[in-house]
């Protein structure tokens, strides 16, 4: 029997998105990236941008995303996609250029170049993934780990006077006028999930409105990395993560006028 | 005739950048070169041809911005000196390893470390030799008038993207300071979208259209053999960089009993110590690489057959008479290869290499 006899056409209430790929992801059991991937070619799909549309792909366990959504990519340094991506976006402004990156990556090696990319008010979405550790190189401390948070290069737990203090890199971003619109959410549950996809559905309207920066962290769970099961992370996220990093809108509107800025009586 | 002017070598980068086509500048600032951003900044092309020009907030970003640019397929160079260039180090090998074209102008200084501002050739290892991690190569040209800082803007994009390889102008601070006359280029259009999609549309992230797979810019492959496969063919494009592109200046070597080789503003020297060590009834010639990378080992082999000695002036310590060495050598030749610079930022005066010469080949 064919899958096409079991599920008839009229049955039909949820398909894959046409832009995700069939390939299998590389991710483990519970992990945040897959889900993210696929609101990302839902958006992509639903807004028709698919032939606009240019991702950058960090360095980290998301390295590879340009095998699971079918538009062009580039591949950037660590730290360095939205420095990539302001070169995109800036030879090519009718692109909708988006870049997808961990917490070491966008918080640790990769500040200057959001801090930057972000205050310039890039035309650009970024995601921003925190699983509060290193996910591909093994789970060691990232600069979003939470005190106490036991991690490979942390194994007594994040310790404040050694390791400093957990980095929320979203308020820092929210402060910048370049950014239209700074939001925190995450996909551990269903009704999560569609609040998440709307906040990633109005980044992009931003970026093809040309409102400035949109930036969507996504609060993620990384079950291998913190030696959890998958529902035992869920929880692990909901009970640690969400109170330090709490869910919701921090900025919505679109970056500064000039006008805002500019010394009234300025000379040369 | 083009329009003639007198211009300072860094000047002219910019001015030959807007004339060829480029398509996007960044760049950080950094003596002896920031008058290179300064000129596009003051010329603001963006009004007149539609080139980007970006001040970055570091080196880092600017190589990282000129990837992504150039993996949408643009024209688009960044400048720098020294220090500058080491920070982009890990940016150019994913350049390389992604196999994209680009223009990057490194106007040395003196170092190791911050060093000093004045003029030096201690980078050509750096560029020659690679810089960043990985086994890949730069095409390296090396101006030695501002002419040429014009001309081989023009020149280094096109072999840029002949090779999808990013193309280094290996000039000096003295070079980027000095002024000379210059005839200027004509204005070449820049590409529009439709016409690099249709010339670079199978490679560069132009926007993925239904009737072709995605495109994706990367450098990574995890699979050895693989990976083993793209090194070869970087290897083999090196390869024909030194069979096809090999560029230089011979100057008096026809009888020459000793040969200068030379390169950038050491070369500019050294043909005034020809003439000097012609007068004193020494016949000297001067070999000056254009490409350092493709060395011009060749004419070197051959001119070993016929010379009695080289000697190599650098502003370094000595890093191209390794190549210098290898070409005789490896012709089977047995020459002696002397070599003589200044260090620190300090050109050598002609007279001073005249004497160096003396000794140290002749009086040796
Ligand atoms: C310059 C450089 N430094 C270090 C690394 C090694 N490295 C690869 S991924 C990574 C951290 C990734 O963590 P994160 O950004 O949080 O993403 P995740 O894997 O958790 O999704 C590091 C340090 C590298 N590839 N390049």
């Amino acid at each position: 029997m064919d899958v096409k006899d079991i599920i008839k056409e009229e049955n039909l209430v949820y398909s894959k998105p046409s832009l995700l790929s069939d390939k299998i992801t590389h991710y483990c059991p519970g992990c945040s990236h897959g889900v993210v991937h696929k609101l990302l070619a839902e958006v992509i799909e639903e807004l028709g941008i698919q032939e606009k549309t240019i991702g950058v792909s960090p360095v980290g366990c998301a390295v590879f995303a340009y095998n699971y959504i079918e538009i062009d990519w580039q591949e950037a340094a660590h730290g360095r996609a939205p420095a990539v991506a302001t070169g995109i976006a800036r030879v090519d402004p009718d692109k909708v250029v988006f870049t997808y990156q961990g917490d070491g990556d966008l918080a640790s090696i990769g500040t200057a170049e959001i801090m930057h990319a972000a205050n310039r008010g890039e035309n650009i979405v970024v995601v921003f993934i925190n699983n509060a550790i290193y996910g591909m190189t093994g789970g060691q401390m990232a600069p979003t780990t939470l005190l106490g948070q036991v991690t490979a290069t942390t194994p007594c737990g994040r310790d404040l006077e050694r390791n400093g203090y957990p980095l929320k890199i979203t308020e820092l971003i929210g402060q910048l006028p370049g950014a239209a619109y700074v939001s925190r959410q995450s996909v551990h549950t269903p009704a999560a999930v569609r609040k998440c996809r709307k906040a990633l559905r109005k980044s992009f309207e931003n970026a093809m409105a040309k409102k400035g920066t949109s930036f969507v962290e996504v609060v993620s769970t990384c079950s291998s990395g913190w030696r959890l099961s998958p529902v035992e992370a869920n929880k692990w996220m909901e009970e640690n993560m969400f109170p330090f990093y709490p869910i919701g809108d921090i900025k919505d509107g679109q970056k500064a006028e000039a006008g805002d800025f500019m010394q009234q009586n300025l000379k040369n | 005739m083009g329009e003639l002017r007198l211009m300072k070598g860094n000047e002219v980068i910019a001015e030959a950048a807007i004339r060829c086509g480029c398509d996007a500048y960044f760049g950080y600032p950094i003596t002896p070169q920031s008058e290179v951003m300064e000129t596009l900044m003051a010329r603001e092309p963006w009004n007149q041809t539609g080139m980007v020009v970006l001040q970055a907030e570091s080196e880092v970003a600017s190589i990282n911005m000129v990837y992504g640019a150039a993996g949408a397929g643009k024209k688009v160079m960044t400048s720098s000196s020294s220090p500058g260039i080491s920070l982009m180090a890990e940016g150019i090998s994913y350049i390389a390893g992604a196999e994209l074209p680009c223009v990057i102008v490194n106007v040395q200084r003196g170092g190791p470390g911050l060093g000093t501002i004045q003029p030096s050739q201690a980078d050509y290892f750096q560029s020659t030799k690679g810089g960043g991690h990985g086994d890949y190569r730069l095409i390296v040209l090396a101006p030695a008038s501002v002419q040429e800082m014009h001309d081989f803007v023009g020149l280094a994009f096109e072999l840029a993207f002949k090779y999808r390889n990013p193309a280094m102008i290996l000039a000096d601070g003295a070079i980027g300071q000095m002024m000379e006359k210059v005839e200027l280029g004509e204005f070449v259009a820049r590409q529009t979208t439709e016409q690099v999609d249709a010339q670079y549309g199978s490679w560069a992230t132009t926007g993925k259209k239904k009737s072709r797979a995605k495109n994706v810019i990367t450098s990574l492959e995890l699979d050895s053999a693989l990976m083993e496969q793209n090194n070869l063919r970087f290897q083999e494009k090196y390869r024909k960089m030194q069979q096809d592109e090999v560029s230089f200046e011979a100057i008096r070597c026809e009888d020459a009993d000793y040969v200068l080789v030379a390169f950038g503003s050491s070369a500019r020297i050294c043909q005034k110590s020809v003439e000097l060590a012609r007068a004193k009834g020494i016949k000297v010639g001067l070999l000056r690489p254009i490409t350092l990378f493709p060395f011009p080992s060749e004419p070197i082999a051959r001119l070993a057959k016929q010379v009695k000695g080289f000697m190599t002036v650098e502003m370094n310590a000595g890093q191209m008479i390794e190549d210098v060495r290898l070409a005789v050598n490896c012709a089977g030749e047995r020459n002696p290869v002397h070599y003589f610079g200044r260090l620190g930022g300090i050109i050598p005066t002609p007279g001073e290499v005249v004497e160096a010469l003396e000794q140290k080949l002749i009086g040796g």
